[in-house]
Order: structure tokens, then C-alpha cells, then sequence
């Protein structure tokens, strides 16, 4: 029975662990958790923050199934050092926990640029300033916001990626006046294309919050009357704000694992089995992984990897070797997925081996990109109205042969317009009466015989006999009939 | 007293029911239309619909076209006795009766009692469904019995029972459905397996409701939806709970309703949480906007005029139906649902008595009445009624595929009996079954017609079918309905009642069998008197007067129950149960060496294994061979065009059939009725993955590659 020490409970850590025992009861399973929450749902966050849930219920694994599984989970412990060479844990209050096998699953935290006011001195967030990260993030904003003594009427929200989008729409869905700032040209830079950028601020405008593009903040003034408070830029703007939300991007936590001697660049280097480079006993999952030059942040990579590492950890033979990634933007009003190389600097469409399919409806807060190599989706941005982004990412994920009409990939049902719509254009082998499977050839050959009403209809062919919808089709069939009779 | 009559569709014709007519009930599907049949045998016979509140006055082709079965020159009218060599020669029923009660002897002599076994099906009478598994459990004391609806309704039987404590198909009217506000349809063609049933449907738009059917194909029933949802085949399940997250995160959560009617939201909830619309989306294909739409839809009919959520074959039979229904329930006790006004959980029923075939013990761990076979309490009381030792009767056995797997093994049965069922081409994986079959030393089929299975037998016995015979019918409803004998079976045709009251008696249990019919029903009667599914109020008498009548009907006095769960729920406690279930994926993925998925259903003008409608000349007209639905881009990599004969080959076998070129179908999957056999038996393609609560088979997708086979030769 082999030893599994599990450091952080993340979307990752959680994960794992009920991977782990869905496959094996025996292994001895001890979770450490820096938060003292209970493993809960971080992609439903901005939910919470929008307020459609509470946080009880982004809950992912009760309390008690951990005491039912028999998993000892410590809530609120930090893992301060880790003992390679006698394979223990240390944390924060005094504990030593002895391992087989350790799963990093620390996840990543917040990155705060080097802007005046926003930290104290002791390194904690200033008044008015906050990260959305955590469900005490969470937590700490929802509080701000319901506050009746400093009511948040105006907030800046300070990066316009993925994370500060859907908390700029969260607090613009409570009321609350949003300013994004964005030290880039463009909106969700690593994932957007100019064109698509361009469009999403336009949707971001529509739905009533304001973007500042190509500013940086140099300084908060987070001190003086709440009127008074400002963000300032570095093209002598000021702000006015009652709340700064960073979202500037992430960093792995990896301090532990660098200070054990693992190779760590931008986090802690896996191979094809998530175990570390340089110490076999060591695993690394989620945002605290880098395999094959890649850190993943989002969601289904980290469980693809929870799922692989449980399936290692119990003798079996599966290996990682990435993840297709499709990445979301979770705000209500704004439909957006990107996926795979979406050709951002436009060499592809350049380039005789790659086609690139694009519409854009600006007004409409469309904008569809398909890059297509070998008949494959290799990368696609979808914003907007997309009906389609459900069958483009199934074809990406699966690696399937795209349509040979590739209008599919952009308009949904496009391959099947042109269907007549009006009855009596039909061509004789069409069926109007489904229940009784009468053609409108057949109706037409039963008024050439001499019916002259839909119940004579009926009569001869059983046409309106089942359900009875078709009745007004036949109607008209035969009134097509008896004005060809006049014509003639 | 009748049901009030409806408003019948502009156009119909209704014959009313003269002197020479007899009303009774369509044979097929569990619609069960009402249809007079005029005249008598030879030829003359003819049916005409007649108003009732599923039908209203409607019929489809399959039932116009029902009384050319009554004189069809395939009509069996001699048993047949397969003879030394291997020919099926007709014989009297005497020598065919010795010759099975012989066989039984013999392999129970050698095997034990468990040597015989039985399969019955969900077309048979009620009356002829009880008298099987009482034949089986008395006569033969085998615990080796089942029948095909558990390829049919299992995985909807064994989710109801878990959530609502209860298993009717619909716990109300069909003729609510008029007046709701909306109904999601997951997983079911009703504008072809029970045409009459769209009035319904359509009634419900005229009243400003939305119709929402979730299909992978763009059938004829999603075309007349206001919305279709497309998923990828086998993933209903993340679908169903992708939409219980955003009702939730939309706010149409029935928090009171979830408080005071029902247990175990929180743990659901834990799971679908995780179903956050994008990853459904990811999973299923479902656009993120179809999603909310639904949600909505929903949500805002729960709140007003009342909605509804059906399921049928479609999503239940999966090697995980059972928990897919199970989500579908979820989400319905989410919004309030079930005994509410115009709105509630049901499952269609598909075959003509696939109702009552389920509640009289011809399922393996079932008494009648819905007893469980292994409570001391119901076998006491039906041992009791039956006059035997409750101690003799036997425990419960394997569910049928199972059952078919083991016949003719080491320990496995010897021995089998088929009523009304055709399973070398219903069940999946059919190639083994008919190896299984093979292996057997004694093949008993007693049938209307030479189907592929009869073909199979080493003793068929030919038997009368509806318009022949007397019985009840349990609809799709509840509604316990009257099958009325209008004419006598053709000379040499023995009503299957008989059949079972004779070899009782040479098996020397004749004494608790009777062959009258209405006598066996007042037996089922007392039977089910305090079981779930109680028929003891219900008589013939009560049944002709009021039109029919809804089970439970506890006493004389009872008034049936046309609408359950009103104020409790069929548990201990009353309440609805949620139980927390997760979505797997299908059992055979796609991988390149067969990259297409398949799935299988049924075209209007068949029915089930086609045994009955491949020979009524109408039909077969309209459609006489099997159509594989390709879409244009698949039937181009494949290198086939719309009319050409193509194969489907999976890991188990292979089907051939004429392709369709058609955009109604999904790039990666294609569509087959199974409704014909031999090589174009598509279940010689199927997986017999089994669900492992219902034991249901995953006839709904597998994994085949596709290829030309040539032009079709005429014959």
C-alpha cells in the first residue's frame, strides 16, 4: 500500500484525488491545503461574483466524503519543505508527512505588476484593491460590493484577458460602472486576433463597461475620501474608482518544488508520466505543470492529467502528451471559445498549406476564424452568435476531416438551405402526409382524379389520417390543383 | 362512462362502429390507436380508426394497413416440426405439444429445472404476459425467464422506480400534453414509430408551446421542433445535466418544490456544477446558445402553463440509459415537474403492451403486480393466489441478453421457449445469439408468422393474433384498455392461452392454468392486488364502460388513477428521490479502423423486428429494404452515392443496406432501421454492452466503418 501525499485542492488536486480512489481504495491518501475552503469550483467563480450562485454551491466535494473514502484531508496547511531524500513533507505548523508518491497541485497565484498603492508594505493588497483568484477572492469582493458603508458604484478592473473580462462582467452585471484597463492594442492578446480584439471591445462596450487600451497604471491613490480615490495612467489619466481588481496574469506556485532542487522553469517540469525530471517520487498536475514547454491554465487539461497520473499511480500504462485547448470566456452576453493556432499574425493565410475561413458581422459582435491545415481544424476563434463553435470544437478535438463545404464550419445549416419551404413547390416524391407516407405526387394524382377537397383527399390516399398537421398542406395542394385546372 | 371525446383532426376519416364491426386496438406500437375491424376472415377484413383520446380518430399507415396481416399468405397455420433432416415439416399440434413437452422433460432431466428457459415479449396480452411468467414459475419452476422489453423500457423501468418508486411510462393523460407549456423530447422519433401521437405535439404549438426534441439525426419529429438539439450519439447524459447546471445558474431552480417533495438535490448538484455550459458543449456539440435556450424554454413553461420532459429509445438504450433517464428525471424534479398540472417526467413506451408486458412477471426479478421476485412478502402473496408453496417458486435470473448469452453453455439452459418476441434480429451482437440459439437441443417459437427466429425453431407453433383474440392491453398511458376478438383464428391456429393451458397440463401443472382469458385477468387481478402496479379494481366490465381505466386501481369503487404523484410520491416516504449520476462515454469510441458511429431506430413503416409488417404488401411498397443515412460528406470519403448498397462492418459483424444521401444525418454518424434480418440485420452490428443497472444493450451507438458493396442484384 503505497503512500499518496497530495499538496493543494484545486481544481486539479480535487480532481485527482477522486480519480485516484475511483480506481483504488487501498492507496493511503493525505490532501494538504493551503485554502481553508473545501475543494470547490473555480471556473464557477464569476458566477458566484455575478451573483446566479452561492458560494455553498460551487462546492465540489462534500466534507464528507473525504471520512467516507478515508482521505486525510488537513485544510489551511501550507507545505513549507520537502525532504527529497527522506521523502517527507514539512508544513507551515510543524508537521512532518512521509510519502511514496507526492502530487504538486499547488496551482498558481496572482501576479500583481509593480504599481504604486496597490501593495502595502507587508506585501498584502491595499484598501480598494483586490485579486480574483480564490473563493475568498471571491468572497472578499462580494463583501466589498454588498457593503453599505462603501458601496462599489465605480471599479477598474486592471488586465483585459480572460480572468479580467468575466470579472468585469460580473461586477458590470451587478450594476457596478467598469473600466477595463489593458496595457495591450488589443483584448485577450494571446488568444484574439486584431480584428476579433476590435470586435469583442465593441460587445464589451454594448454590454456598458468602458476599455482603455495601451495604458498601464502607474499608481493607485487608494487613501483619501472615497470620492477621491483614482487610479492613475501612464498618459496622466485618472480613474475614479471605489475598487481595483487585478488580473494581470498568474504565476505557478513553485517555490517549494524549487527550493526541493526540482527543475522548474516557467513551473515544475514534467515528462510523459507527470513526474518530475528530476525526482521519479514527485508529480506535478494543473497550473503548477509544465510538460513539453507548455503550462496549462485552464480546467480540462488538468483533469486530463488527474485522470493520467491516477491511472500511473495505480500500475497502469497511460501517458500524457498534451492537451488540444480550448479556452472560454465565461460572461454572460459575450459568447466566446478559441482554440488550437488561430493564426494571430496572419502568416497562415498567407501560406499555400493552411486555408483560413473568416466572417465578421462588427454590428452583430460576430467574428468566426477557421484555420484549416491537411482538412483539419488546426485553430478557430468564435465570438458571437457562433451556433457553430460546438461542431468545430468537436472536429478539432476528435481530429476529424472538416466538411467539404467549409460554409458549414461558419453558418449551421447551410448545406441544407434550398429545401422548399412552400408545400406546393415540392416535387412529386416529396412526403406531406409523414403518418401515412402520401407523396404530394400522390395528392396531386388523387385530384387529377377528381378529388376536389382535403376530406376526399383523405378518402383516396389516408393523406391527414394520422396526426392531422398536414391538413393544411394538403389543403393547399389541392387548391394548387384546382387553380392549374382553371389555368388550363 | 367514456373519456370525453376530443376534437379529431380536420380530414379524418372516422368510421363509426356498426353492427359488423368490432372496436378494438391496434396491434403495434403502445399508442394503441383505437380501429373498428370490419368483417371477417378471407380476405374481406378492414379496419377503420375510431376516436379516442391518444388517437383521436387518427391512424398511421401501419395501422390503416393492419388487417392484411390477418390473411397474409405468411400466416402460420400448422405446427411445424423440424425433422431428422433439418427440415421444417408441418405437424398436428398434438405431435408438436409432445414433442415440446418431451424436450422440456428431457433437458430438465439432464440440466435441472433451470435447463428451460423462457423469453416472453412486450406485444403479448396482458393475460398472455402474466400466464407466461406464472407458466415459467409454476409449470416449468425455471428462474431462466425474461423478455424483450429489456430492450425497450429497462433502462426507463429501473430509473423511475429509483426516483419516484414507481414505473408507469406516462403518469398522466396523454391528452395533458395539449395544454403544457413546453415539452423537451430527448431521444425519440414519434412522427414515425407512433405517427397519431404528433397531434399532441402539435396541439401544444397551436397553443403558443415550445417543442424542444433532442436528436443526433434531424428526424422528421426534429424538424417540426421549434428547437432541435443535435448531440453527438451517447452523450445525452452530459447534455441532460449541462442542462440541469443552467437551470439552476438561470435561476428556474424550484427551491420550494426541492425542499418539500424531493432528497438528494445537494449531491446532484455536486455534479452537474461541473457541467458548466462550454464543457457540455465541448462534450455533447450542443451550442452553448441551444443549451440556454432550452434551459429557458423550460424554466419560464415550469413557471406559467406547465412543461415536460419525455424520453424515449434514444436516450435509454445506452450502456448507460439508466442513469441518462435518471438525469432527465433530475432535472424535471428541478423544475418542479413531476404531479404538477400539465407537466411531469415520462417515458414513451414503445411496444403495443411494452406497459403491462413489464408489470406481471415476465421479467426475471418480477412477480405481478410489480413485486421484486426476491421479497418474501410478494412471493408469499403470489404464491398464495397461484395455490403453490411460496418455497417453490424459483429466485430471480438473468436479464435476457444474459440469458441469451448463456444458452446451450456449460450450466446454461438447454431448452428455450419463445412467445412473441424475434430476437436473432432485436438483439444486439446478433451473429452470437444466433450461435447461442444454434447450441440449444430444443428451440420452441410460438408465433403468427415464420419470423427469422421461428425460422430458427425446432417447434413452431402457430398462434392468434389481435383481431383474433380476447385480453387487456396496458397503454403507454397506464391505461388499461380492451383487445376485442372480431373474428376466429384460422383453422389450425390455437390461441397462445391454450397453448400454455395444454402444455401445463402435460407437464402436470394444468391444474392452475386456465385458458379463458377474462378468467386469467381476474386472476391478474388478485395477482397485483397490493402490488405497485394494482389491477384489482380493474375489471373487462369496468374496462368496456369507462373506455379504459389508469392503474392503480386498488378496489371495485376505485376510479383508476389517470394522474400520479399529485401529493406524494410512490416512496416510503413520499418523496421523489434525486440520485447523483455522472456521464461516461459510450463503450465503443470511433478509432480510425471504424470511424463512424452508428445508430439504429425504427422508419414508419415497420414495426420492431419487421416479422409482422415485411409482409404487408403496402408497406414494404414504401419502404422494402433498409436505407443506411449517410451525410453527403461521408457518403463522398466512402466513395458511395445515394442509392448504392453499402456495408457496415463493426467489431461483431456486418449489415448491408441501400444508401441515403441526406444532410439530416451527422457527418460522423449514420442511421439504420432495424426492422429487417439476415444480412441486413443491423444488429448483427450492434454492441451488447449492457447498462448495469437495466441490463439494457447499447443498440443506440457503436463504432463501424463503411463500405461500397456493390450494386444491389434484383432477385
Amino acid at each position: 500500500m503505497s503512500r499518496v501525499v497530495v499538496v493543494g485542492h484545486g481544481m486539479a488536486g480535487a480532481r485527482f484525488v477522486q480519480e485516484l480512489r475511483a480506481r483504488d481504495p487501498e492507496h493511503e491518501v493525505t490532501v494538504l491545503s493551503a485554502e481553508s475552503e473545501v475543494a470547490y469550483n473555480r471556473i464557477l467563480l464569476s458566477s458566484v461574483l455575478a451573483g446566479a450562485l452561492t458560494p455553498a454551491e460551487v462546492e465540489v466535494v462534500p466534507s464528507a466524503w473525504y471520512a467516507a473514502e478515508d482521505v486525510d484531508l488537513h485544510t489551511g496547511v501550507e507545505v513549507t519543505r520537502i525532504n527529497r531524500a527522506n521523502r517527507w513533507a514539512h508544513t507551515n505548523n510543524g508537521d512532518t508527512f512521509e510519502y511514496d508518491h507526492l502530487v504538486l497541485a499547488t496551482g498558481s497565484r496572482p501576479w500583481i505588476p509593480p504599481v504604486d498603492g496597490l501593495l502595502l508594505a507587508d506585501g498584502g493588497l491595499a484598501d480598494g484593491v483586490a485579486v480574483f483568484r480564490t473563493l475568498a477572492d471571491c468572497r472578499a469582493i462580494t463583501r466589498r460590493l454588498e457593503s453599505a458603508r462603501q458601496p462599489v458604484r465605480r471599479a477598474v478592473v486592471l488586465g483585459g484577458g480572460l480572468l479580467g473580462l468575466e470579472a468585469a462582467r460580473g461586477l458590470a452585471g451587478r450594476g457596478v460602472d467598469v473600466t477595463v484597463v489593458h496595457p495591450v492594442g488589443r483584448l485577450m492578446e494571446r488568444q484574439l486576433d486584431e480584428a476579433a480584439g476590435r470586435v469583442l471591445a465593441r460587445t464589451i462596450a454594448a454590454l456598458g463597461m468602458r476599455v482603455l487600451l495601451n495604458r498601464q497604471a502607474v499608481a493607485w491613490h487608494g487613501n483619501g475620501e472615497p470620492a477621491e480615490r483614482t487610479l492613475e495612467l501612464d498618459d496622466g489619466t485618472c480613474v475614479p474608482a471605489d475598487l481595483v481588481i487585478v488580473a494581470c496574469g498568474v504565476r505557478a506556485n513553485t517555490d517549494v518544488a524549487v527550493s526541493a532542487g526540482l527543475e522548474v522553469e516557467h513551473a515544475i517540469v514534467v515528462d510523459d508520466r507527470l513526474t518530475s525530471v528530476t525526482d521519479p517520487r514527485i508529480h506535478a498536475i494543473g497550473e503548477c505543470s509544465q510538460y513539453d514547454d507548455q503550462v496549462y491554465g485552464l480546467v480540462a487539461p488538468a483533469w486530463e492529467q488527474a485522470a493520467v497520473l491516477a491511472d500511473i499511480l495505480t500500475g497502469g500504462d497511460a501517458r500524457y502528451s498534451g492537451s488540444r485547448v480550448v479556452t472560454r470566456l465565461k460572461a454572460a452576453g459575450v459568447d466566446l471559445a478559441t482554440l488550437g493556432d488561430a493564426d494571430l499574425n496572419g502568416t497562415a493565410a498567407a501560406d499555400d498549406t493552411s486555408e483560413v475561413i473568416s466572417f465578421a458581422d462588427p454590428a452583430r459582435g460576430t467574428y468566426q476564424k477557421i484555420v484549416i491545415q491537411d482538412d483539419r481544424v488546426t485553430g478557430a476563434i468564435m465570438l458571437g452568435e457562433t451556433d457553430t463553435a460546438g461542431t468545430v470544437i468537436q472536429l478539432y478535438d476528435r481530429d476529424a476531416v472538416v466538411p467539404h463545404d467549409r460554409r458549414a464550419l461558419i453558418f449551421p445549416g447551410v448545406l441544407d438551405a434550398g429545401v422548399a419551404s412552400n408545400v406546393t413547390d415540392l416535387p412529386d416524391d416529396a412526403v406531406v402526409c409523414r403518418c401515412n407516407g402520401v407523396s404530394c405526387g400522390e395528392v396531386r394524382a388523387a385530384c387529377a382524379d377528381g378529388a376536389r377537397t382535403a376530406g376526399e383527399v383523405a378518402v383516396a390516399t389516408r393523406a391527414t389520417t394520422g396526426c392531422g398537421s398536414c391538413a393544411g398542406d394538403v389543403d393547399a395542394l389541392v387548391q394548387q390543383a384546382e387553380s392549374l385546372e382553371v389555368a388550363l | 362512462m367514456r373519456e370525453s371525446m376530443e376534437k379529431r383532426p380536420p380530414g379524418s376519416v372516422v368510421a363509426m362502429s356498426g353492427p359488423t364491426s368490432t372496436p378494438t386496438h391496434c396491434p403495434y406500437c403502445a399508442l394503441q390507436c383505437a380501429m373498428a375491424v370490419h368483417g371477417g376472415p378471407g380476405g374481406t377484413a378492414d379496419v377503420a380508426p375510431l376516436d379516442f383520446p391518444t388517437n383521436r380518430g387518427g391512424l398511421c399507415q401501419k395501422g390503416w394497413t393492419a388487417a392484411e396481416l390477418l390473411d397474409s399468405p405468411g400466416r402460420l397455420t400448422t405446427p411445424l416440426i423440424r425433422d431428422s433432416a433439418g427440415e421444417q415439416r408441418p405437424a398436428s399440434w398434438d405431435a408438436a405439444l409432445a414433442a415440446v413437452t418431451d424436450g422440456i422433460r428431457r433437458a430438465q432431466h439432464a440440466g435441472g429445472r433451470d435447463a428451460v428457459a423462457v423469453l416472453g415479449g412486450g406485444g403479448l396480452t396482458n393475460e398472455k404476459a402474466y400466464q407466461l411468467g406464472k407458466f415459467a414459475r409454476v409449470a416449468l419452476r425455471t428462474r431462466n425467464i425474461d423478455y424483450n422489453g429489456r430492450y425497450c423500457m429497462s433502462s426507463a423501468a429501473a430509473a423511475g422506480n429509483r426516483a419516484f418508486g414507481i414505473d408507469r411510462g406516462l403518469p398522466f393523460p396523454l391528452a395533458d400534453l395539449d395544454r403544457t407549456g413546453s415539452v423537451l423530447l430527448m431521444g425519440g422519433n414519434l412522427a414515425e414509430t407512433m405517427p397519431p401521437f404528433i397531434s399532441h405535439l402539435v396541439a401544444m404549438q397551436r397553443n403558443g408551446g415550445t417543442l424542444v426534441v433532442a436528436d443526433p439525426r434531424r428526424t422528421s419529429t426534429a424538424e417540426l421542433a421549434d428547437v432541435h438539439l443535435q448531440p453527438s450519439p451517447g452523450t445525452d447524459l452530459a447534455l441532460a445535466l449541462g442542462l440541469l447546471h443552467l437551470v439552476v445558474t438561470a435561476g428556474y431552480l424550484d427551491r420550494e418544490y426541492i425542499a418539500e417533495r424531493t432528497i438528494g438535490f445537494d449531491d446532484v448538484w455536486r455534479v452537474a456544477a461541473l457541467w458548466w455550459p462550454e464543457r457540455t458543449e465541448r462534450v455533447t456539440g450542443v451550442g452553448v446558445r441551444a443549451q440556454r435556450e432550452t434551459a429557458r424554454v423550460l424554466g419560464e413553461a415550469a413557471r406559467r402553463g406547465g412543461a415536460v420532459i419525455l424520453t424515449a429509445r434514444g436516450a435509454e438504450q445506452h450502456s448507460k440509459g439508466t442513469d441518462t433517464v435518471t438525469a432527465l428525471i433530475n432535472l424535471a424534479l428541478s423544475l418542479g415537474l413531476p404531479g404538477r398540472e400539465r407537466s411531469g417526467f415520462g417515458c414513451v413506451t414503445g411496444q403495443g403492451n411494452g406497459q403491462g408486458g413489464r408489470e406481471h412477471g415476465q421479467k426475471s426479478d418480477q412477480l405481478p403486480g410489480y413485486r421484486r421476485i426476491d421479497d418474501p412478502a410478494a412471493r408469499k402473496h403470489v404464491a398464495s393466489v397461484w395455490g403453490v408453496d411460496p418455497d417453490d417458486l424459483p429466485g430471480p435470473g438473468p436479464s435476457a441478453y444474459e440469458l441469451i448469452d448463456s444458452l446451450g453453455t456449460d450450466g446454461g439452459p438447454r431448452a428455450l421457449l419463445v412467445h412473441g418476441t424475434n430476437v436473432v434480429v432485436s438483439s444486439p451482437n446478433g451473429r452470437l445469439v444466433a450461435d447461442r440459439l444454434a447450441s440449444l437441443d430444443l428451440l420452441v417459437v410460438c408465433d403468427v408468422v415464420l419470423s427469422e427466429t421461428a425460422a430458427l425453431a425446432d417447434v413452431v407453433l402457430p398462434v392468434a393474433q389481435w383481431a383474433e383474440e380476447d385480453g387487456t392491453m396496458t397503454n403507454l398511458e397506464g391505461r388499461v384498455i380492451r383487445r376485442r376478438r372480431a373474428m376466429a383464428p384460422p383453422p389450425g391456429v390455437r390461441a397462445e392461452l391454450e397453448v400454455l393451458a395444454d402444455l401445463a397440463a402435460r407437464l402436470g401443472a394444468g391444474a392452475h392454468f386456465d385458458a379463458d382469458p377474462e378468467v386469467v385477468f381476474d386472476e391478474l387481478r388478485l395477482a397485483s392486488k397490493g402490488g405497485i402496479a394494482d389491477y384489482s379494481g380493474i375489471s373487462w366490465r369496468r374496462i368496456d364502460a369507462e373506455g379504459g381505466v389508469f392503474w392503480p386501481c386498488p378496489s371495485n369503487g376505485h376510479p383508476g388513477t389517470p394522474r400520479l404523484f399529485a401529493d406524494r410520491f410512490a416512496t416510503p416516504d413520499g418523496r421523489a428521490r434525486l440520485f447523483p449520476v455522472d456521464h461516461r462515454p459510450a463503450a465503443e469510441d470511433v478509432d480510425p479502423d471504424y470511424p463512424v458511429h452508428l445508430t439504429t431506430g425504427r422508419i414508419l413503416q415497420h414495426y420492431q423486428s419487421g416479422a409482422q409488417t415485411r409482409l404487408v404488401e403496402r408497406l414494404n411498397a414504401k419502404a422494402g429494404a433498409p436505407l443506411i443515412e449517410v451525410h453527403p460528406d461521408l457518403a463522398d470519403r466512402c466513395g458511395l452515392a445515394d442509392g448504392d448498397d453499402a456495408r457496415l462492418v463493426s467489431r461483431r459483424g456486418t449489415a448491408v443496406g441501400t444508401v441515403r444521401v441526406t444532410t439530416s444525418a451527422r457527418p460522423d454518424t449514420v442511421f439504420m432501421p432495424f426492422h429487417w434480418g439476415g444480412e441486413q440485420a443491423v444488429n448483427q452490428v450492434t454492441n451488447a454492452a449492457l447498462d448495469p443497472v437495466s441490463k439494457m444493450p447499447e443498440f443506440k451507438v457503436c463504432a463501424v466503418r463503411l463500405e461500397p458493396a456493390g450494386r444491389k442484384e434484383t432477385t
